[in-house]
């Protein structure tokens, strides 16, 4: 692995793909018909599942809140996500720092005192994994929020930068995580809010700022994906609201444009 | 803010985007990886001119292929050449000849290939293309074919990685036919792409595609300059003729590559670097990690083709025929003087060779039952896991010139014999023999076959006449591998803008360089450095202080001001490592501006610096240590005669006088704690050439370097620098710091000279500690013979292992010591000038006093682990080249006396080992050290380290440490040119 070159001398990544280009993002609404919103989206060959449940009465009395709502995080990793096949318990601590990294990402952008004494819970299925784990969960999560239409403020989007000597690259891909300093940035577009940044390898401090910002302008550009995403499936909903017939879908496609 | 946007992947493509492969895990488990691969169509195809990639993909790359190289009669339109990875590794000499002007296509694959098959061959190669620019006709550039579209292949079912290689380099040579043609649309025909590979069946199948491919020979067979370029052509691949297959294998074939890992893995074979006996090419040794003694190989084909430096794999013999070294002194020039170049078997040539071995053995074998201490592990070469195959300076042998053809330019057979005695000659083509006969040449090996009894090579460039300067110093240089170019502009641009002229500037509140700077311009500072010394990177200064201790200062000059982190003057430095010392050269490390000027801390001169400052005792106990960057202004730049004049006057009461002599006698007490706490005195052979004048470079005569007092007082205070700044950097950084260590040498290094000392002296050596062998040296001692206690010494010295530099997080806090210094902990600071581990510490400690942050590389172990083992190689090298240039220097010094006095030098030698059929010698006052052969027979007694030689008077005995005249005269050796000591 030494002789791995993140940045060949053409400027081009291993992949292919220049240092800010973002991996192929594609996301699917109400994946789970059987969840209150659910969600998969995929960065490159990372994919990830969320359903979200709720808000309904909390379970667990004791967690209870009088003036808000609970939000709950599980997460569960396919065994045959990684490259090499591993089953993790309940209480691997991967697992679990990365479920309350979701969580405080989410706690302070879903309106949760609108539902008191009630609970939100949100299931993540992480699929297929190269890197970007946070990234993807994150992003997935939104979509699922949005599709159980849980009033949030803002979407969430995240997106990883890395840094290979001077230049900083977007959207690390595993081969990259591995060998590169990374940072997991998660934004409010709109407001430009920060909810997380998350970092587990050293990196320069003169360097982080503009990595910072990189993943920021990142994250608007996949928020905009994500939009056109949400706003697809409402057409859908709208027009089988509407009991919509083959003609009518023709119509209002031709008035959209 | 430049456009962040998102690539998508062509759906319909489902092979093409994604890589799929197994990957078995050291623990033997098989992975399957998938890999993603996004395709493009913004790759350049680098042509200047073309209207197709008009816009530079990249800015750091601009299109640099020039419409054709050389015209070549056969392409009246033009070419570019397009070389498979074969190709490229066998023939990159060719690339790189300076006549050679190509427009050179470097694909992908091909450069991934050569990058996974060597990683040096992969840099020249990337120096092509980085040189591209500097070419009048010529231009390479690199093809990403993989991420191109049209050129992107995928494995199909069944195919090797191999073959999917070639079928890429063919789809992207017929991309780039068609691409051309297209952008050549309107204008006269296009030039063709020629693919150039050595492999037949890839050829045909270039041509079923009407791909134009030719072999590199056909190619330069055409060219107006094939004479001068086939020389510099790799021998040809093997012919698969019935000839061939009928000639007898000289060697075993190795095992294949699984079996190798297999058995390191399983402990039934032993991997390690091949280290040939300097005294016998027909034996080498092998230190293995698995194994405390090194394993012993004799004979031509046990050694299988080995050569110096290769990762080789050795098999054990069972332990009843393990033998010892042989002791007698082999010579491959003598033996082999009849082989002929021309006939590959050699049976007859050998012959003397198989006599050789056949005693050879004979003698391992009663050695090994004599003495079983010496007996080593025996073994056989059955792998080669990495070759390390580089240039190498050669001289032709001129007895293999077949003499009808001495001045006929037709190709002919030869041998190269290299300059340095551990390696086999070479077998060489050439149609340049008669010119190149008394040139120094330098020369690469391309194969050893089993069936030839020595590796082929082809030649490269000659160097000059044998004996001239500038040919005896470039081939020193390129020897050991001392990076001599000059500063590239880049580089230079690195520099000041003001040049000469660079001032520190006056001192105001928000000037940037006196930023956290100490005013030291006041304080009364000297230097002290040898005669001529125009790079002063240390000066000094003691005063006492009210509360009666002294304060004691060491000045460095502050080249991390000047050389920053990760630009070019620092990756240059970080490469060259050390300024290397020839005797009349000096191989700068930095840009001689800043090495001899803005950082050489001159007299009367302000020059900005980095100082560590002491509060001592009169007894030289330390109280506390201060660092800081500062400015100061030398008052003075002795040489150390000067400073000792100075100092023994005590008529002189002037302050700088009076400084002396206060770091003298600190200097003088910290040397003798120094002493107590067990450090060791070594001492290497130091000689010194003095010139007719400083001018002419002609040698006069060699002498010992003299040592003065003040010499001990500087290093006295360097090695307190030093110290100091190691703990305070290591405090700091714990993970990353630059530190320097010296092993404590095992054992089983000093039996030799324990045994030889009893014997020989009755001397006893005590090595348990560094402390112990320094008493035991000190008694080691003959009152009136100063040069053999000096001898001891050098040969104790010899028994130790190098000092290093390290990283503080690569090895365990136990291994931090210094054995010689005595030292709990050491680093160098005080040289940064010549030497780059300085600049790093410099960088640690000017962040470790919040000076600057530290760079972003210098948190990263790997990093500097990378830079520090380059460093270390670079360092070793260095020293090798000094010691190889002294020699040659002081060769030329003898033979100058000798003509003026009309007879061979005779100088005192030591015997300082002793072989069947010579001894080798030691010259001390000329640090030279010789081999002296007898043709007599002689009586050689191993146990008691003598020889007995028959002579006019009776026998005469020689043994280890037993003074004796020799006769220096310098052979030049009509085959081999190599001078030599004889008696």
């Amino acid at each position: 692995m030494s002789r791995f070159e993140p940045l060949n001398a053409g400027n081009l990544r291993s992949d292919g793909r220049r240092p800010l280009e973002l991996r192929s993002f594609s996301a699917e609404l109400t994946t789970h018909p059987s969840a209150d919103g659910s969600a998969s989206v995929s960065h490159g060959l990372t994919q990830v599942t969320a359903c979200v449940y709720g808000p309904r009465e909390a379970k667990n009395r004791a967690q209870t809140m009088h003036d808000r709502a609970l939000v709950n995080i599980e997460v569960e990793v396919a065994p045959w996500a990684g490259e090499v096949r591993r089953q993790r318990t309940k209480g691997d601590r991967r697992t679990a720092e990365f479920a309350a990294s979701v969580k405080a990402t989410f706690e302070p952008v879903i309106q949760t005192t609108l539902y008191p004494r009630s609970e939100i819970d949100i299931h993540i299925h992480v699929l297929q994994l190269d890197g970007g784990l946070l990234q993807a969960g994150i992003n997935a999560t939104t979509l699922a929020l949005v599709d159980a239409g849980i009033p949030m403020l803002d979407y969430v989007s995240s997106l990883s930068a890395g840094l290979y000597h001077t230049t900083a690259m977007l959207d690390l891909t595993n081969l990259e995580e591995s060998d590169l300093p990374s940072v997991t940035v998660a934004v409010l577009p709109r407001s430009g809010k920060v909810t997380l940044v998350s970092m587990e390898t050293r990196l320069h401090v003169d360097r982080f700022e503009e990595m910072f910002k990189l993943a920021m302008e990142g994250g608007k550009v996949l928020r905009g994906e994500m939009d056109k995403v949400v706003r697809e499936r409402t057409k859908v909903l709208a027009r089988q609201m509407e009991g919509g017939a083959a003609q009518d879908e023709d119509r209002m496609e031709t008035d959209d444009l | 803010m430049v456009e962040i946007t998102i690539r998508k992947r062509q759906r319909e493509e489902e092979i093409q985007p994604q890589k799929k492969f197994f990957r078995k895990t050291r623990k033997g488990r098989v992975i399957k990886v998938l890999r993603e691969r996004y395709l493009r169509d913004d790759i350049g195809c680098g042509v200047r001119l073309c209207p197709i990639c008009a816009s530079p993909p990249f800015t750091g790359q601009s299109p640099s292929l020039p419409v054709q190289g050389t015209p070549h009669p056969s392409f009246p339109a033009g070419h570019h050449l397009l070389p498979d990875t074969n190709a490229l590794l066998h023939q990159i000499d060719l690339f790189e000849h300076p006549s050679f002007q190509s427009s050179l296509i470097l694909l992908q694959t091909v450069m991934d290939e050569v990058r996974h098959r060597s990683l040096p061959l992969y840099n020249r190669v990337r120096n092509l293309v980085r040189n591209a620019d500097e070419w009048v006709k010529g231009g390479a550039w690199v093809f990403w074919n993989e991420f191109r579209e049209e050129t992107a292949v995928g494995r199909k079912e069944g195919e090797s990685a191999n073959d999917m290689n070639d079928r890429a380099i063919r789809t992207a040579a017929a991309w780039y036919a068609s691409h051309i043609g297209l952008a050549h649309a309107a204008s006269s025909p296009a030039p063709t792409v020629l693919l150039l590979t050595d492999d037949t069946a890839s050829r045909q199948l270039a041509s079923a595609l009407s791909i134009p491919a030719l072999s590199v020979r056909a190619y330069v067979a055409g060219l107006p300059n094939a004479n001068e370029l086939g020389d510099v052509l790799a021998a040809p691949g093997r012919v698969e003729d019935k000839e061939a297959t009928e000639r007898r294998a000289i060697y075993d074939e190795y095992l294949p590559a699984g079996t190798l890992d297999a058995g390191v893995a399983g402990g039934k074979l032993y991997e390690g670097r091949f280290n040939p006996n300097q005294y016998n090419y027909l034996e080498g040794f092998i230190n293995s990690a698995a194994l405390v003694r090194p394993i012993l190989v004799i004979g031509r084909r046990d050694l299988n083709r080995a050569v110096a430096g290769d990762l080789v794999v050795v098999e054990l013999y069972p332990e009843s025929e393990w033998k010892a070294p042989g002791d007698e002194v082999v010579d491959q020039d003598l033996t082999l003087a009849a082989d002929d170049a021309d006939d590959s078997d050699g049976e007859e040539g050998g012959e003397a060779e198989h006599r050789l071995a056949a005693q050879e053995e004979r003698d391992a074998r009663d050695v090994g039952k004599r003495n079983p201490l010496e007996k080593h592990p025996t073994g056989r070469v059955v792998g080669i896991r990495k070759r390390n195959w580089r240039a190498y300076i050669c001289h032709l042998d001129p007895s293999t010139l077949s003499s009808s053809a001495t001045t006929s330019q037709s190709q002919q057979v030869v041998f190269a014999t290299p300059v340095s005695p551990n390696l086999p000659r070479i077998r060489l083509r050439t149609r340049q023999a008669p010119q190149l006969v008394h040139q120094k040449i330098v020369v690469s090996i391309d194969k050893w076959d089993v069936d030839s009894r020595y590796p082929e090579g082809h030649f490269v460039r000659a160097l000059g006449q044998v004996g001239s300067k500038e040919a005896e110093q470039e081939s020193l240089l390129l020897e050991w591998e001392v990076p001599y170019r000059a500063f590239g502009r880049a580089i230079l641009d690195c520099l000041p803008k003001e040049g000469d002229a660079w001032v520190v500037p006056p001192k105001t509140e928000d000037s940037i360089v006196w930023r956290d700077r100490e005013d030291l311009r006041e304080m009364i500072i000297c230097s002290i450095d040898p005669p001529g010394c125009q790079d002063i990177d240390d000066a000094l200064h003691a005063r006492r202080l009210p509360n009666g201790n002294i304060e004691a200062g060491v000045h460095i000059a502050d080249v991390s001001h000047f050389v920053l982190p990760d630009n070019a003057m620092d990756t240059e430095a970080a490469a060259r490592g050390t300024t290397v010392y020839l005797v009349d050269k000096r191989i700068d490390m930095l840009p001689s501006l800043l090495g001899t000027n803005l950082c050489s801390l001159r007299a009367h001169v302000e020059r900005l610096a980095f100082s560590v400052i002491w509060e001592l005792t009169p007894e030289a106990k330390i109280i506390n240590v201060r660092f800081t960057k500062s400015v100061i202004a030398s008052k003075a730049a002795f040489t150390y005669k000067e400073a000792q004049t100075r100092k023994d006057n005590l008529a002189l009461t002037d302050p700088v006088s009076e400084s002396i002599r206060l770091l003298n006698a600190l200097a003088k007490k910290l040397r003798a704690a120094r002493m107590a706490a067990g450090a060791l005195n070594l001492a290497s052979p130091e000689v010194r050439i003095q010139m007719e004048s400083p001018e002419s470079s002609d040698p006069v005569d060699v002498e010992q370097k003299e040592q003065l007092e003040t010499n001990s007082l500087v290093e006295e205070f360097m090695l307190l620098a030093n110290i100091s700044v190691a703990a305070k950097i290591q405090e700091t950084f714990p993970q990353t710091a630059v530190l320097r260590r010296h092993q404590p040498p095992p054992a089983s290094n000093f039996e030799l000279l324990e045994d030889v000392l009893l014997k020989r002296k009755g001397m006893k050596l005590d090595i348990s500690s560094s402390g112990a062998l320094a008493n035991s040296l000190d008694t080691c001692v003959i009152a009136d013979e100063p040069d053999f206690n000096i001898l001891v010494r050098i040969m104790a010295t010899r028994c130790m292992r190098p000092a290093e530099y390290f990283c503080a997080g690569s090895v365990s806090r136990e291994t931090f010591g210094h054995y010689g210094l005595a030292s709990p902990i050491y680093t160098h600071f005080t040289s940064p000038i010549r030497r780059f581990a300085d600049v790093l510490v410099h960088r640690q400690l000017a962040a470790a006093i919040n000076y600057t942050p530290l760079h972003a590389s210098l948190h990263s172990r790997q990093h500097m682990e990378r830079i520090l083992n380059g460093v270390n190689r670079r360092h070793r090298m260095a020293q090798n080249a000094s010691r190889a240039s002294l020699e040659f220097f002081v060769a030329v010094a003898l033979k100058g006396r000798a003509e003026r006095e009309g007879a061979p030098a005779r100088e005192k030698a030591f015997i300082i080992r002793a072989f069947r059929n010579g001894v080798a010698v030691f010259v001390s006052k000329l640090g030279l050290e010789g081999l002296v052969t007898f043709k007599r027979e002689i009586n050689f007694d191993p146990e008691l380290y003598s020889v007995k030689v028959p002579s006019a008077t009776g026998e005469v005995t020689l043994s280890v440490f037993d003074e004796v005249d020799v006769e220096i005269s310098i052979e030049k050796d009509v085959n081999t040119q190599r001078g030599r000591v004889i008696e």
